[in-house]
């Protein structure tokens, strides 16, 4: 059994504490937003916010994760009112198949958290995730449109 | 059908789809097979047509039958239908029928397939006239109720009107009463000049629920009583399964059942699917590899270059002049030898698809790029017949060919019928994935170009050696034994044709297939070709002492709709202005897909190995353009994929098995890595062609070439990652 805090809520899950936070998040807290890509926190698909730190959470256990605060792409927006990052991502159309971009997403929101306005080297430090259709050109102009917001 | 929502309003449309073909209220559009009359949308709203429902509230559902994987397809697909429907784009949303309606409607909806950037080219033409179809009948039913000529009415957004009389009426009022009208025999499309919708860049119809996480995926299904299942197929392909020793992993947490599934794989059922994989990996497995397992990537390379000798038996793909005779006689000639290697598809979605089985009915949820193989696999595995099975197709995360398969939707079938009534979702570790796709065909080219004393081109032979894809997936295709889409890109004529008129020219291509299994990989053959035939033409226009732009052009003559793409490109990067100190320049061009491409690209190199690619330009021709934002994002998506390929994309084959596990051996482009990507759009008009792959084609050759003027050092053999050649 573990107690997680996910997006402000207290999830009691019957998992073993070595299981990784990604699954107990999708399989038992039942939040299938942050996605699997590659288990060993190559991809970045399964980013989540652990009190405000942008987090590979196919890389990190249930047992660690006890006891923080874990925001996932579902708790992103604040009630009805999306987040700027998903605001700006449905305005400029940066998905394709929009796999990655729940952890894209994360990833961004937390660099912004952390940086309002970065620059391009800033970008290229900060987003690591992988995409495979290629999205890279939009998430830059998109990430630059709401700094200069 | 569903809105790409959950499962259980999957079934439930369905079930209502199934009973109203009985009810018979709905008229089938002739297009473009025919078929009887149908169905009812989820909610009962009776369709107009096979490609339009209109809801009381005016909204509009556009049937869509092809794969939306991020291509944009989905959106390009409704805005051709919305188009000739003259309907307010602002109420449309879409469906997916499934394959088992439409093979209980005689194929209406066509082709299911969504491979070859064909979704939009191959169907344009039924799909318009559907939409056109359903406005006739709509505009007719508006006339009978105001008893006026429906050649006084008009419509504009959905909106119907009557300039006489001043009566107006919508869409929504009259769709009950059009369904019911037969439909008009011919109808007229509009001319692409007067478009209004389709041709536009309007924003994706697909994009808000991708940004909150509540957009379903296969991966993400969640059906009552489900479990889960992880699967290993034996690492070497063709090998099979011998044993494995179930009582090691008994009483594992959460383990319902070990199941052997055909002959070659174990798959662990269990209620998590970290579970089953953790019981999967725990569980002792012996297999028998067979002969498969002496094969490495050496073995294999040697076996393709023995066919680059002409004395090995070879298939004609393109010929005119006597080569021989011409290379003989020339004052020079200039030869290379170039390879390509297996690549994985690496979808960031593993792998997956979820199934339930009874003796009665067998039903799969699943991504696929094909929704009638995947039914026609359902079938098979189940051995129900068509009446009892059905695919609910979901959003695809990343297709790239990989989903055009259907290995994993067999699997998931036959894990189901050992556990009936049991949903089973199948879901395949990044490791599997990566042990078992549906490889980039590997290949080598030798090339021999000869001069005249003024060193004009006079002859090219073209000698591919390697694996065919046709041979493995589709042999029916097949001319005589050979593989004619070996050609893409170098052929004599058709929707892949070579851009150069060369006196004497032979291409051929001797075929032999390794047992690593290949499958259609984004741009496909056209990939390799490319790099072949654009790397050796700069190496030629060196040899000649030419410009590459200028010695390409020479030959060209006869191409004009190729020669147009690169004088495109050239004209953006500013070919005939010298660069700026330290950048380099190359460029490239190619047809693929029905559609003109080129590619040029600016680089900087740092410590002889260190790329930089600092701008990147493609022009495409693809005759129209349907979504120019989504063209862009294509062209800037394919060119991530290429350079991804040309840097890091090699699978490498060690006793029979792939050594790539996951993204640490077998990498992919970052944000940091990603050029600066220019498109230049020039549709000529009158053909359609694809859009998704062709501009894949000329990202490698163009950078490669550019490597080459910043260093003087071919490269002949990628990924890059081999020749110790990295992103700065």
């Amino acid at each position: 059994m573990a107690n997680l805090t996910i997006n402000g809520k207290t999830f009691t899950l019957d998992v073993e504490p070595d299981t990784p936070l990604l699954w107990a998040i999708r399989e038992n807290a039942g939040l299938t937003g942050t996605k699997y890509g590659c288990g060993i926190a190559q991809c970045g698909a399964c980013t989540v916010h652990m009190d405000g730190v942008a987090t590979r959470s196919c890389g990190i256990s249930v047992a660690e994760a006890e006891g923080k605060k874990i925001t996932t792409i579902e708790g992103l927006a604040s009630g009805d009112a999306l987040h700027k990052v998903q605001k700006a991502w449905i305005a400029q159309d940066v998905p394709q198949c929009g796999y990655c971009q729940s952890g894209m997403i994360m990833a961004v929101a937390a660099l912004l958290s952390e940086k309002p306005k970065p620059t391009d080297a800033d970008i290229d430090e900060a987003i690591t995730n992988i995409c495979r259709c290629g999205t890279f050109q939009q998430v830059r102009e998109a990430i630059h449109t709401i700094a200069s917001a | 059908m569903n809105k790409h929502v959950s499962p259980k309003m999957n079934r439930r449309a369905f079930v209502i789809g199934t009973a109203a073909v009985g009810a018979g209220l709905a008229i089938g559009l002739d297009l473009p097979f025919g078929g009887p009359a149908a169905a009812r949308a989820a909610d009962g709203t009776p369709e107009v047509n096979a490609w339009v429902v209109i809801k009381p509230d005016d909204t509009v559902v556009i049937r869509i039958a092809r794969s939306e994987m991020g291509q944009g397809t989905l959106t390009g697909l409704a805005q051709l239908v919305a188009e000739e429907l003259e309907c307010d784009w602002s109420k449309v949303t879409t469906e997916y029928p499934t394959p088992g309606q439409s093979v209980a409607r005689k194929r209406v909806w066509g082709d299911f397939s969504t491979g070859g950037s064909r979704g939009i080219r191959s169907s344009h033409d039924y799909v318009r006239k559907g939409g056109a179809t359903a406005r006739v009948m709509l505009i007719e039913a508006a006339a009978n109720e105001w008893k006026v000529p429906a050649s006084e009415c008009t419509v504009a957004k959905g909106v119907i009107t009557h300039k006489a009389s001043g009566k107006t009426t919508t869409y929504g009022k009259v769709a009950e009463a059009a369904a019911k009208l037969t439909p008009p025999a011919d109808v007229k499309l509009k001319d692409p000049k007067d478009w209004t919708i389709a041709g536009k860049g309007l924003l994706r119809l697909d994009t808000a629920d991708k940004t909150t996480g509540t957009m379903i995926y296969g991966i993400d299904l969640k059906l009552p009583g489900m479990l889960n299942a992880a699967i290993k197929d034996c690492p070497v392909f063709g090998g099979k399964l011998k044993s494995y020793d179930e009582a090691k992993i008994t009483g594992m947490k959460g383990v319902k059942k070990v199941v052997k599934v055909g002959d070659s794989a174990v798959a662990v059922v269990a209620d998590t699917w970290w579970h089953a994989k953790s019981a999967l990996d725990a569980l002792p497995i012996v297999w028998d590899e067979g002969e498969n397992a002496k094969v490495t990537s050496e073995s294999i390379a040697k076996w393709l270059a023995e066919g680059l000798d002409d004395a090995q038996p070879a298939y004609v793909g393109n010929k005119n002049g006597d080569v021989k005779a011409a290379i003989a006689g020339a004052a020079k000639k200039v030869e290379a030898v170039y390879s390509y290697p297996y690549q994985n598809h690496a979808t960031m979605e593993p792998m997956n698809a979820t199934a339930i089985y009874t003796a009665d009915k067998c039903e799969v949820w699943c991504g696929t790029q094909n929704g009638e193989a995947a039914f026609a696999a359902t079938l098979e595995a189940s051995g129900l017949p068509a009446d009892k099975c059905d695919v609910h197709k979901v959003m695809l995360g990343g297709g790239f060919g990989r989903r055009g398969q259907t290995d994993y939707v067999r699997q998931a079938v036959l894990i189901a019928k050992e556990m009936p009534g049991t949903p089973i979702k199948l879901l395949w570790s990044r490791e599997e994935d990566m042990a078992h796709g549906r490889y980039h065909p590997i290949t080598q080219c030798k090339m021999t170009g000869a001069f005249d004393a003024n060193n004009n081109l006079v002859a090219l032979h073209y000698r591919l050696s390697g694996q065919s894809i046709l041979f493995s997936l589709r042999p029916e295709a097949l001319q005589n034994g050979m593989d004619p889409a070996a050609f893409q890109g170098v052929a004599q004529s058709g929707e892949a044709a070579i851009g150069y008129s060369v006196p004497n020219l032979l291409v051929e291509h001797a075929m032999r297939n390794p047992h690593v299994p290949p499958g259609f990989w984004r741009g496909v053959n056209v990939n390799h070709n490319a790099i072949y035939m654009e790397c050796f033409m700069d190496e030629l226009a060196q040899a000649a002492g030419q410009d590459p732009l200028e010695f390409r052009r020479k030959l060209m003559g006869n191409h004009p709709k190729h020669l147009a793409v690169l004088n495109a490109v050239a004209e953006k990067i500013g070919w005939t202005t010298p660069a700026p100190k330290g950048v380099y320049r190359g460029i490239a061009q190619v047809m693929g897909y029905g559609s003109y491409v080129a590619g040029a690209a600016e680089i900087s190199v740092s410590d002889g190995n260190k790329i930089k690619v600092l701008r990147i330009v493609a022009s495409t021709d693809p005759g129209y353009v349907v979504n120019p934002a989504q063209v862009e994002r294509q062209i800037a998506g394919s060119f991530v994929y290429g350079l991804s390929a040309l840097f890091y994309g090699g699978c490498t084959v060690k006793d029979g098995k792939i050594e790539q596990t996951n993204f640490d051996t077998y990498n992919s482009m970052r944000i940091n890595e990603m050029p600066k990507v220019e498109s230049v759009m020039v549709p000529s008009g009158g053909f359609w062609g694809g859009v998704g792959e062709p501009t894949i084609g000329v990202a490698a050759p163009a950078v490669l070439n550019a490597y080459f003027a910043a260093t003087g050092k071919r490269i002949r053999s990628i990924p890059l990652r081999d020749q110790n050649i990295t992103f700065a």
